[in-house]
């Protein structure tokens, strides 16, 4: 009997993309129940639209002020609670599920399954290593709770299904407060985000300068894609670090991925292999991005992202 | 809240590509060069300067592994670390044993904030600062960008995906590093030869009390799966051409 609890991202109003990804990764557990965790304050909205999604049986709804802001140590001993007699408990491989599931696996007293990206049975799964370098089948011990965390770019999100029964919960767990939220700085502007963009537009370290980096930008807004940055770039302070993509950052699967003046080390190909088209703009003929990307220019970038700009508007105002 | 314990890996080297042995069963890196994990070099460097600036007395470095972790550990001797804790079991532990000897290790140490990396680059699974938190019943803060204590608080600048997120965290904590904390510093020579007179304990598992269980069998390893060579064009028209045939500007 395989019962699955997923733990349900969203950020306080809405419920992530996420969600429906972990949903669709449970399903090929084919879980006799498939539940979903709410946590949130105020979290009726949410809820609905976590038992909007097709293939969920039942929405487990904890509204309580401490589920205001999403921090682990506040978290975890409630899904712990509300673990009890599930086989598996997924949360997506975001900042949010990285930090909260390995806490709920060691309050569970059991390991954790990282990245999922294919689930070949119950209790064997796939997922990377070694930077994408190989893919790992794992068998997890049946007698144990399997927590995993899934792979986003691995998987589509489900559609809408006929909405869920949402049960409220009122948990008696002690809640520490020894870890307390204080702000959260969101730099968005009015770009698409860059985890679930249909098309990302990245730059490397040849963009030279944060001004030399606002290229990227332009090219992204020509293109109404989201940026993204190798980390390269971002070690050399030319964006922030929620921009990186690769290995250590976001790993993201658009329909279409321009990289401009990116090598293409494996640490940042790992975090691209399943766009649909990958684009490279670079100079050096030799680099690595040229043995991934579907169309490849070699050029200098300053040259050819403007004249690509100034293609797409001209193709725009067709 | 003297002491800072610093939780380092040795993985192999973040330059060196690691390949799929033949016969499936494992990865090729015997003979490979090795380092310590980046994120922990970071954690590192973050532990040295906090003792620097007064907010702790010593930092405590500690791997797990075979003596072939020796070299890291001096590495971590020179950079600054006072002393340094060898746990002895087989490298391939996983997360949830390794925090639990950090953990016991966290106890008798009396640590006042054990630092670690957000992940370690071989096995990716970025498990132990958080398992760790969780058993010692402690906050965490992951993948952390900035940190400042005062009066036994840590303030922790976190990198989520949604952007930047503050929180406050009362010690002893356990803090996962981020690679824009800070740029480790480089060992001099005169440190390295220095940091063979630091003292280097060995610990088994059995004398904290932890059992080397596993749950987890990694039955085959395979090479991922590549994508196919695609076309080069020769100008910016030709490839909004080749776009446009894709159907992904549409």
């Amino acid at each position: 009997m395989t019962r699955v609890l997923v733990v349900a991202e969203h950020d306080g109003r809405r419920l992530d993309p996420a969600t429906a990804k972990c949903v669709r990764c449970a399903l090929d557990l084919a879980p006799e129940a498939l539940v979903v965790a709410v946590l949130a304050h105020p979290g009726d909205a949410i809820a609905v639209q976590a038992a909007a999604l097709a293939g969920v049986t039942e929405v487990l709804l904890v509204d309580a002020a401490p589920n205001a802001a999403p921090l682990a140590a506040v978290l975890a001993p409630q899904l712990t609670s509300l673990a009890a007699g599930f086989t598996h408990v997924l949360a997506p491989s975001s900042t949010f599920g990285k930090d909260v599931a390995p806490r709920v696996a060691a309050l569970l007293g059991v390991g954790q399954i990282s990245d999922v990206l294919a689930v070949l049975g119950a209790h064997r799964f796939q997922r990377h290593i070694y930077a994408g370098n190989a893919v790992v089948t794992v068998d997890a011990d049946p007698a144990r709770c399997t927590v995993a965390t899934v792979r986003l770019a691995s998987y589509a999100g489900v559609g809408p299904g006929p909405a869920a029964p949402v049960v409220r919960r009122t948990l008696d767990v002690a809640l520490p407060t020894h870890t307390r939220f204080v702000a959260l700085r969101s730099d968005k502007g009015a770009r698409p985000d860059l985890q679930t963009a249909s098309r990302v537009v990245a730059g490397g370290r040849a963009l030279g300068s944060a001004q030399g980096f606002e290229l990227i930008g332009a090219l992204a807004d020509a293109l109404g894609a989201a940026v993204g940055a190798s980390r390269a770039a971002v070690d050399s302070g030319f964006v922030a670090n929620d921009l990186q993509v690769g290995q250590t950052g976001k790993i993201i699967a658009p329909e279409l991925y321009v990289a401009v003046g990116i090598s293409g080390a494996i640490q940042h190909v790992t975090g691209i292999k399943d766009a649909r088209t990958i684009v490279a703009i670079n100079k050096d003929s030799e680099a690595p991005i040229f043995e991934v990307a579907d169309v490849g220019l070699v050029a200098d970038l300053f040259k050819a992202v403007p004249e690509l700009i100034d293609a797409l508007r001209a193709r725009g105002g067709r | 809240m003297q002491t800072i314990l610093v939780a380092i890996k040795r993985v192999v080297d973040f330059n060196v590509r690691v390949r799929v042995k033949p016969d499936g069963m494992g990865m090729a890196t015997e003979g490979l060069k090795t380092s310590i994990n980046p994120f922990d070099e970071i954690a590192l460097e973050a532990a040295l300067r906090l003792r620097e600036a007064g907010a702790f007395n010593s930092v405590v470095l500690v791997t797990i592994g075979g003596g072939e972790t020796d070299r890291e550990l001096r590495t971590g001797l020179a950079m600054g670390a006072d002393r340094a804790i060898r746990v002895d079991a087989a490298p391939t532990v996983e997360p949830l044993v390794v925090a639990r000897a950090l953990h016991a290790l966290a106890v008798r140490e009396q640590a006042g904030l054990v630092l670690l990396g957000k992940q370690a680059i071989d096995d990716d699974n970025g498990q132990t600062g958080q398992m760790l938190a969780a058993l010692w019943s402690r906050p965490q803060a992951t993948f952390a960008s900035q940190v400042s204590i005062a009066a036994g608080v840590a303030t922790v600048v976190r990198e989520v995906d949604a952007g930047l997120e503050t929180i406050e965290v009362d010690l002893p904590a356990v803090i996962t590093t981020d690679l824009r904390l800070n740029q480790p510093r480089y060992v001099k020579l005169p440190a390295i030869l220095k940091a063979k007179a630091k003292p280097l304990a060995v610990v088994s598992l059995a004398e904290l009390g932890v059992r080397d269980e596993r749950q987890f069998t990694a039955r085959d390893f395979a090479p991922p799966a590549q994508r196919s060579a695609g076309v080069r064009v020769k100008s910016v028209a030709e490839l909004v051409a080749a776009l446009e045939t894709r159907g992904v500007l549409a």
